[in-house]
């Protein structure tokens, strides 16, 4: 048993139910107990859909498990098809019907219905959303994009696999890499899960190669599709400026298109803004990052190579990409935190002290209880990050957002200096929130984030606490940590200012 | 996917009120039991409610909870894994250890409450079992363990409510024999309703009165032949019987919604405890009153409005009552998950007879219903609310009726402004739907 107060991913049949959600004409029959309908309100309060998702539920009761719960789901299956006439069909079972073990894809096979079916089978106590959703996909691609590769496909054309229903800013990232595939001379195919019917999937063969946004979701299939059509697929995903242009160079050999040309179409204010002066307080910022582990691998790179923090902290929940989070984590010096114990996620941001953290709709939340500014990179999400306007993370204008977004929460540069000077100003005080972002603060806060105290750490001396303070409390953090360290390194029993001012010049060496 | 027309009336409502009442089984788009922790957390500050599920009863938790997950709630999910079921690690075992971690986690928890799921309840893990072991072996204490179910194979939405307060019935001491007679208030109100409540009791005379659920898990109210008990809430059939199986004494008025409601509510407590007419009169005018002017000016928006009601939460005959009687509203469908003629049986007496009564669901059926019907209001869940707005209907998301303060003289008026707010803001927004 794992105990959990919060989890990053759904289930399994979540992941599947993205992939039904995000197509048009297929349909999903989910042999489940009375009260999973819940996932439904994930698409139509937090995605804000306007249609139901396209999911009969079994919904089957206590009373049933005596009689016959696979009879409720024949019944519902033929009821789907009845009112609902999809093109194809996909079944499978939730947790608790997992359980009772009524075969879903046998029952479904045996009502000889008059279109596809696709049976599921989705380990809900082993596997989990991400995996559920790409398992899905691969299963529709493996039955309808299985038939003869075309003769003569044009070298210039991509299909784009990997966006859902529920992804983060999947509906913008789609709509700017459409737009930038088109300004560098590439057709794009087909769109798939978001969009696509089941009949485009079988077009899937028809593509030259195919581009992949959300490994997570759409690696299995890639795979697939380049062993059975020999279709190659992008390894880069095109989140940032760096990544955008390797992305675009990536595409254009793979298209058989000037690479000079196609590169010299990118058109991104993001780099220009990080070059500004007024972004060089940015240099050196300590950022925690943790998310899926494609947003936070591409959140590292942006960080340290177009924005010029450190990145002192890097971790995943994707336990799927582990190796590739871990490969990037020690470009960084960093080793990797895998895991989906959020718990644990909040002891190493405390132990990181960052100035930023970059991170799930969770870590918003330990940010804010950390006084630690915070900006939203992956899923999962809440309503917020389903926003009205465009807002893409991937491509050109991906970048622009990517910059606005991140460098909001920080303390604009002259109030930082400000701060750092005059410390008792009875409104733009030490703990109080940046200026730009709300009104004055209550009361006093306690601006002190929680402190991990190890066992036998040296006692502060009154003045060297008091001295402390007077460092800005964005760095406050890291400064006690180092003295702490600097005095146990050097058997000290109490911390004076002497000591914190022996702990800065060595840190700063 | 049965339907079934049901005209006869049992014995417990002599009523006149043919309303038929349509039975059907299919598709249910309705929350389980668990989700009723969402608000018993808070109403029992020392308690601590740990699901015993899988990833999906986590997953239904925090996204039911929304925003408020996020401030470590008095909640948590002991997730079932692949090495549970295949036996490879005992899950009493596995269970003790997360209660461990629990307990170290959050000394000040006075109350631990193991819940059942789906899943636990499927491979038969004994909770109750499990709640006496660790009880037994006082390990913790001061903490007492307690066990219900929330599953959905059970319980529907607020039938997790009723299980959890069926359960502190039986923890809850004996009476003394020859104790003077107590007014025992059960199920979960919001705090403010509760000492409104309270004030106008104690006004009537009427001193000993206890609420079910109570505010801190270590003052139990003690129960027995001189308690009687006013429901406060429609859901609470298990919690009732148990009541009254330890001789408790029920009454069955209204439930106090809207002015009529109240009135009914408070008479039938008053009544039991011998307030004198005169008195109760006095006593309820001025809230009898502002509820009153409250209403009126509902009714001048909502009179006429016809209203559908998918089943929810069990409220659902009662706000169609108030809804009807008080604001003018014209009910087509009252649809509720479950139907407890009796403690029902004062309000089914007073829906209109045209109205369709339905119990449990078949949501695409009910769905055709509500498009012939064409209501001007719909009562709906969050998985179908945006959907029928963009179909044009108007709709009140049903799950707000029970984080909102509405029972009592003093919220009528809000109880109707849930009503009004989605036609206001219809006839407000002058730019197309989606």
């Amino acid at each position: 048993m794992q105990l959990a107060m919060w989890t990053y991913e759904g289930p399994p049949h979540v992941g599947a139910m993205r992939i039904a959600t995000a197509m048009r004409g297929l349909h999903y029959v989910l042999h489940a107990p009375q009260g999973d309908t819940y996932a439904d309100l994930l698409f139509t309060m937090i995605e804000r859909d306007a249609k139901r998702p396209p999911v009969t539920y079994t919904t089957f009761q206590a009373r049933d498990l005596g009689a016959d719960t696979a009879a409720i789901f024949k019944t519902a299956c033929a009821d789907a098809e009845a009112r609902f006439k999809p093109d194809a069909m996909i079944v499978g079972a939730s947790c608790t019907a997992e359980l009772l073990q009524d075969d879903p894809g046998g029952l479904a096979a045996a009502l000889g219905l008059s279109i596809p079916v696709v049976a599921l089978e989705l380990p809900s106590y082993q596997k989990k959303e991400n995996w559920g959703a790409a398992e899905t996909l691969y299963r529709l691609v493996r039955s309808f994009a299985a038939g003869p590769t075309p003769e003569g496909r044009n070298p210039a054309s991509c299909n784009i696999l990997g966006p859902t229903a529920l992804g983060f800013r999947h509906r913008d990232d789609v709509e700017e890499i459409c737009r930038l595939l088109v300004s560098i001379g590439v057709t794009v195919n087909v769109v798939a899960p978001l969009g696509a019917s089941v009949h485009d999937l079988t077009r899937l063969p028809q593509a030259a190669f195919n581009v992949v946004l959300y490994p997570e979701i759409a690696a299995t299939s890639a795979s697939f599709l380049k062993e059975r059509h020999g279709q190659p697929f992008t390894k880069t995903v095109p989140i940032g400026s760096g990544a955008c242009r390797d992305f675009v160079a990536e595409v254009a050999q793979m298209a058989g298109l000037d690479v000079e040309a196609a590169l010299a179409k990118i058109q991104s204010r993001a780099p220009w803004y990080a070059a500004s002066i007024d972004s060089n307080y940015l240099t050196g910022k300590r950022v925690f990052i943790f998310g899926d582990a494609t947003h936070a691998i591409a959140a590292a790179r942006i960080a340290r190579d177009e924005l010029g923090f450190t990145v002192c902290g890097l971790g995943t929940y994707t336990r799927e990409f582990a190796r590739d989070v871990r490969a990037a984590a020690k470009t960084y010096g960093l080793d990797a935190l895998i895991t989906d114990d959020h718990l644990e996620v909040e002891d190493a941001i405390i132990a990181a002290q960052p100035e930023l953290v970059l991170g799930t709709q969770m870590e918003r939340h330990v940010a804010k209880r950390l006084k630690v500014p915070c900006a939203v990179i992956s899923s999962p999400v809440h309503v917020q990050d389903f926003p009205a306007r465009y807002s893409p993370q991937m491509g050109p204008e991906g970048a622009n957002v990517i910059f606005d977004s991140w460098v909001h929460p920080l303390m604009m540069g002259l109030e930082e200096h400000l701060l750092g000077m005059f410390r008792d100003d009875f409104e733009f005080h030490d703990g109080a929130n940046p200026s730009h972002l709300a009104p004055a603060s209550q009361k006093t806060v306690e601006p002190e984030a929680p402190q991990i105290v190890a066992q036998g750490a040296p006692n502060w001396a009154q003045e060297a606490e008091s001295e402390l303070k007077k460092i800005p409390f964005f760095v406050r953090g890291k400064a006690r940590r180092n003295t702490e360290r600097f005095a146990a390194d050097h058997g000290l029993s109490t911390i004076t200012i002497e000591t914190l001012y022996d702990a800065k010049a060595h840190y700063s060496r | 996917m049965t339907t079934v027309l049901d005209r006869t009336t049992s014995p417990a409502t002599p009523s006149t009120s043919p309303a038929p009442l349509l039975r059907e089984r299919g598709q249910r788009e309705v929350f389980c039991g668990l989700t009723s922790i969402i608000w018993l957390h808070r109403k029992l500050q020392d308690a601590f409610f740990l699901i015993v599920g899988s990833r999906t009863c986590a997953h239904l938790m925090q996204s039911a909870a929304g925003v408020m997950i996020f401030a470590e709630p008095r909640f948590a999910t002991a997730i079932i894994e692949d090495r549970d079921l295949a036996g490879m690690a005992d899950l009493h075992d596995e269970l003790d250890r997360i209660v461990a971690r629990v307990v170290a986690r959050r000394p000040e928890i006075r109350m631990i409450v193991l819940v059942g799921s789906c899943p636990s309840e499927v491979i038969k893990l004994d909770l109750s079992k499990a709640a006496e072991r660790l009880q037994a072996r006082g390990q913790y204490a001061g903490v007492r363990f307690l066990t219900y179910t929330g599953s959905g194979i059970e319980t529907t939405f607020t039938e997790g409510e009723d299980r959890f307060l069926a359960s502190l019935v039986t923890a809850l001491p004996a009476q003394e024999q020859n104790a003077k007679p107590r007014l025992l208030v059960a199920g979960c109100l919001a705090d403010v309703v509760e000492d409104q409540f309270r004030r106008i009791f104690t006004a009537l005379g009427i001193e000993q009165v206890d609420f079910l659920p109570m505010r801190e898990s270590t003052v139990m109210p003690s129960v027995g032949p001189s308690t009687t008990v006013l429901l406060a809430q429609p859901y609470l059939t298990e919690t009732a019987r148990l009541l009254q199986s330890r001789g408790c004494q029920l009454l069955h008025p209204l439930f106090p919604l809207g002015e009529e409601g109240t009135t009914a509510w408070l008479r039938a407590a008053a009544d039991a405890f011998g307030v004198d007419p005169g008195r109760f009169e006095a006593i309820t005018r001025p809230g009898r009153d502002r509820a009153r002017i409250a209403m009126t000016r509902a009714r001048s928006e909502l009179e006429g409005k016809s209203l559908f009601l998918f089943p929810d939460s069990q409220l659902e005959p009662a706000l169609a009552r108030v809804l009807s009687r008080e604001a003018g509203m014209v009910p087509l469908e009252v649809g509720t998950p479950f139907l407890n003629r009796l403690h029902l049986s004062s309000e089914l007496d007073l829906l209109p007879s045209d109205v369709t009564l339905s119990e449990g669901q078949d949501v695409d059926r009910q769905l055709d219903r509500l498009r012939d019907a064409a209501p001007d209001l719909t009562v709906c869940g969050m998985g179908l609310a945006n959907p029928l707005e963009a179909e044009g209907f108007a709709t009140k998301w049903s799950i707000e009726l029970v984080f909102t303060p509405i029972q009592g003289y003093d919220q009528a008026g809000d109880l109707a402004e849930l009503f009004m707010r989605p036609l206001r803001r219809r006839a407000l927004l002058q730019t197309g739907r989606a």
